[in-house]
């Protein structure tokens, strides 16, 4: 169907325009869920359409359309070429300036169990086994599993012989358990649907799905009778499930070329980082490796080109804690004069690419966790995030999580609910002082990055094993 | 052809093609929309979005199916009627659905109103004005205008159309760095001298950010919360009155619904689609009446209730989406006039915007978050200093409980801004509030 649409996009694109594109995006989705032993009621969705983009002259223009005929396609070339000419007089930047990509090739997600290999009763049954390890308790008020998928098929073609396809395949098991007795009410969950990979069923063995709730539901009712976090200046040592949202906010975000740009200043915010620290900036102490990498197997966010065709490859943007580069496309790299990455990237063909950080991980060390914790001798480990807020230029931040356990003397110890840090971006990382190695590394991703004007929402990969920090300002609840 | 007349058409292919002991319903949401995404006083990224979905669900019994189609303008009727074959397929596999209520009632209701103006030429109109008098103005923000429907369809006789055209602008002056005025402007006609009024407040008050910036260490203050600063509190707190939080005691307002702690006597909040600005009508067909009281004189006084609450728990739909959060929030004014603000707060934070909000402490309504743009250090009713931003930590029920001195007598109403997925339409009319004993931490 694709190739049929192409050759319409192609006849009619007018011979005096200085570039366009099209970038078409199906995706179809499916989630199977239980709450509270009911099976909830099954919706799919089905969805095609395209974005044109025309640059004429120093302007640039797009029109969404999901009227692919001849006729649609040739309006939505009109109406993208006309906002680029009305507006050129007004453009922050002058876009005869940058040399679109024009790529070929294809791509697609490695998939080892295919999601229409199995019936839609077969996948029922996972959901169905899941739930079931569930106990049987009062306490436990509310209860979701879940088995999500998506699969995005993009194609995108240039006016100058570009044509690149590429199929992204993702599966999310997910589950949320809540409890309550004595007043008191505990969720255990994945935190923002954090085991979102890219692949196939696999990825709910991967995580052993059956008896995910279970755990969730034991740890839940585990917190109804833990004490509360201690307050103080403390270690931290925060599980990779909590470092995705670490990195997230307080190193993906304030290196975003677009809000340092200035671009997101309505509306996600600016940056504490500014164009000169580039190449010298003492972002985190010598522990601190960042890498972006688009190529990580099963990471949420891979890809081989971003949403303006430029091509995927694994860049640092960090070494030994000073900063090097960073999160910028084509368009944004052109604007500031400095390297970025390949990470233009639209939530889906109704909205244009803007920078998104994709696969941002922080690197393996050399301390295994019994390592780590031996080194603490009163601190916090913390896992799952629940709470998230930093300032507009990502720098003051607060979280908090699900689950927390006291180290003592290099021990763990018990349980503690309610446990939340905060600190500032520009000197927290600097007081890094572990970094797991290779086995206590873990995938994660999320599919609710929300940014830009329009608003979009992205899927964003971390990877990262356990990170110690020091001298950090703890606190429970209430 | 027309939105509606989509609709109508989708309608009659998908009722037509149902067999025997079958029902559906069909839910649309469709816009056309002029996007332009403004940066220093110009045109980062602009364009036109047009966009339409209809989710049809089959129903035979308590069985049922439901699919999500992007509509093409191409043969839609038929992808439709081919849906509804399919999801036919499923219902044999899918159990009966005790959660299930189905809004029967052949409602007629059709609400159109408003006139979008030519995109590219607001914008233009827009920028002329920002860079009137002088050098390029820092201004950043969204333009956004166009038509949005929002319809409903049942094969039981409904018919529910709600259209709006629409505009708004949403932007900020910055003075440098992260200290800006930001403003909202929006409405059903195009109205150039709003956006031209609001630029002259926002010009005024940028004067003031140019002042040395403040910082104040961490403790409580006496703060005046502007009407968007209010605004961005009752975003985590509207979320909070849902049949099912309620229920389950997962709301964060469990100590105000269980009488363990009251909101202020000052303070009345409703749900209120009766404005104009969203459906009077669900994404499943119930019926919203126009306004449910939630905070009645700082007592919770009711709730929202979703179709499948209303079934699960035994209590009457009253419209809610599945999510059960108010989208037209009206927070009753109070008494305290515009003029009389700055001296009434005497000194403290005057804040304009409040950002990033969650919870800390869920289960004691602990937020969190940090003031943003115009927030000023306040000395004996006079403004002093542009503020470094500062985060607090505290209990929302107790900042609009025995936290709540006065409530600005002024609420203007104030469309959404947001765009995920599709144009909102949703709403907000609150009042500015002065506190005491604000929290702040770092």
């Amino acid at each position: 169907m694709t190739d049929a649409v192409v050759r319409r996009f192609r006849d009619a694109l007018p011979a005096d325009l200085d570039f366009c594109s099209l970038r078409l995006v199906s995706t179809r989705a499916e989630s199977l869920s239980i709450r509270k032993g009911v099976l909830q009621p099954l919706h799919d969705a089905e969805d095609l359409g395209a974005m044109v983009t025309v640059r004429q002259g120093r302007g640039l223009g797009y029109a969404a359309t999901a009227d692919l005929s001849a006729a649609g396609l040739a309006g939505a070339i009109q109406r993208a070429r006309e906002w680029a000419e009305r507006t050129a007089a007004h453009s922050v930047f002058d876009y005869s300036r940058i040399a679109m990509p024009e790529p070929t090739g294809s791509w697609q997600s490695p998939v080892v169990q295919p999601w229409a290999g199995e019936s839609l009763a077969q996948k029922l049954a996972r959901v169905q086994a899941a739930a079931a390890s569930l106990p049987e308790d009062d306490r436990l008020v509310e209860w979701e599993v879940a088995l999500e998928r998506t699969r995005v098929e993009t194609r995108l073609v240039t006016s100058g012989g570009g044509d690149v396809t590429q199929v992204f395949d993702m599966v999310a098991p997910d589950a949320t358990v809540v409890a309550h007795a004595d007043g008191r009410t505990h969720t255990r969950s994945l935190g923002l649907r954090g085991h979102s990979r890219q692949g196939g069923l696999e990825i709910a063995d991967e995580v052993d799905f059956t008896g995910l709730p279970g755990r969730l539901a034991a740890d839940a009712m585990t917190l109804l009778s833990a004490p509360d976090c201690p307050s103080g200046t403390m270690d931290v040592l925060l599980a990779p499930d909590q470092m995705m949202l670490q990195i997230h906010e307080s190193i993906g975000h304030p290196l975003e070329l677009d809000r340092i740009l200035g671009d997101e200043r309505n509306y996600a915010g600016t940056s504490f980082v500014t164009l000169d620290m580039f190449g010298t900036y003492q972002y985190g102490s010598d522990l601190l490796n960042v890498s972006f990498d688009p190529g990580v197997p099963g990471e949420l966010a891979g890809y081989a080109w971003d949403d303006d065709g430029t091509p995927a490859e694994r860049q640092m943007l960090i070494r030994a804690g000073i900063l090097e580069r960073g999160l910028g496309g084509v368009v944004s790299q052109a604007r500031a004069g400095v390297p970025g990455v390949s990470c233009t990237r639209a939530a889906s063909w109704n909205r244009p690419p803007i920078d998104r950080m994709a696969n941002l991980n922080v690197e393996p060390g050399d301390s295994s966790l019994d390592d780590l914790v031996a080194r603490v001798e009163r601190g916090v480990l913390m896992r799952t995030n629940t709470s998230w807020s930093i300032d507009d230029s990502r720098n003051k931040f607060q979280f908090g999580c699900e689950w927390g356990q006291l180290i003592e003397d290099g021990q763990l110890k018990g349980v503690v609910r309610n446990p939340n840090y905060r600190g500032v971006s520009a000197t927290f990382w600097r007081n890094l002082v572990g970094v797991g190695d290779r086995s206590t590394f873990e995938v994660w991703g999320t599919p609710f990055c929300g940014k830009g004007e329009p608003n979009q929402l992205a899927r964003v990969g971390h990877a990262a094993p356990f990170c110690l920090f020091a001298g950090v300002d703890v606190f429970g609840g209430a | 052809m027309d939105m509606q007349q989509q609709l109508e058409s989708l309608a009659a292919s998908a009722f037509g093609a149902l067999q025997p002991g079958e029902d559906a319903t069909l839910s649309y949401s469709g816009e056309v929309t002029d996007f332009a995404r403004l940066n220093r006083g110009g045109v980062r990224q602009a364009g036109t979005v047009d966009q339409a979905d209809v989710v049809v669900r089959i129903l035979r019994g308590r069985r049922h199916a439901a699919r999500s189609l992007t509509l093409t303008g191409q043969d839609d009727a038929g992808r439709v009627a081919a849906a509804v074959a399919d999801l036919r397929e499923l219902l044999d596999l899918v159990p009966e659905d005790p959660h299930l209520s189905v809004h029967t009632a052949p409602v007629q209701q059709v609400s159109i109103l408003g006139d979008a103006p030519d995109g590219p030429e607001a914008v233009a109109t827009v920028l002329d004005m920002a860079a009137a008098g002088g050098s390029r103005p820092d201004l950043v923000g969204i333009w956004g205008s166009g038509r949005i429907g929002r319809g409903f369809a049942s094969s039981w006789g409904q018919r529910s159309w709600f259209e709006r055209g629409t505009w708004s602008l949403d932007f900020c002056l910055v003075h440098a760095g992260d200290k800006a005025v930001k403003r909202t402007v929006s409405g059903l006609a195009w109205d150039p001298a709003r956006v031209q009024a609001a630029m002259d407040t926002a010009r005024q008050e940028l004067i003031a950010l140019g002042r040395p910036v403040k910082t104040i260490a961490p403790g409580e203050y006496r703060a005046w919360l502007a009407p968007s600063a209010v605004d961005e509190v009752w975003s985590l707190l509207r979320r909070e009155f849902g049949e099912r939080g309620r229920q389950t005691k997962t709301s964060a307002v469990m100590a105000a619904i269980e009488g363990r702690q009251r909101f202020s006597p000052l303070v009345t909040a409703r749900e209120a689609v009766g404005t104009g600005v969203a459906p009077p009508f669900s994404g499943d067909g119930w019926p919203r009446p126009d306004a449910i009281d939630l905070v009645r004189d700082g007592a919770v006084a009711g709730s929202l209730v979703s179709s499948r609450s209303a079934k699960e728990y035994g209590v009457a739909c009253n419209g809610a989406a599945a999510w059960e959060s108010a989208e037209a929030l009206d927070l009753s004014p109070g008494t305290l006039g515009d003029a009389d603000v700055l001296s009434t707060l005497g000194t403290g934070l005057r804040i304009s915007d409040l950002w990033y909000l969650n919870y800390s402490d869920r289960q004691a309504c602990r937020v969190t978050g940090m003031t943003r743009f115009a927030t000023f250090w306040v000395e004996d009713g006079e403004i002093v200093a542009p503020l470094q931003v500062m985060r607090f930590d505290d209990s929302a029920i107790r900042l609009f409980g025995d936290g709540l001195v006065a409530l600005g007598a002024d609420a203007e109403l104030g469309m959404s801004t947001s765009t995920y997925f599709r144009r909102a339409t949703g709403s907000t009319r609150v009042p500015g509030a002065l506190v005491e004993g604000f929290k702040f931490t770092l």
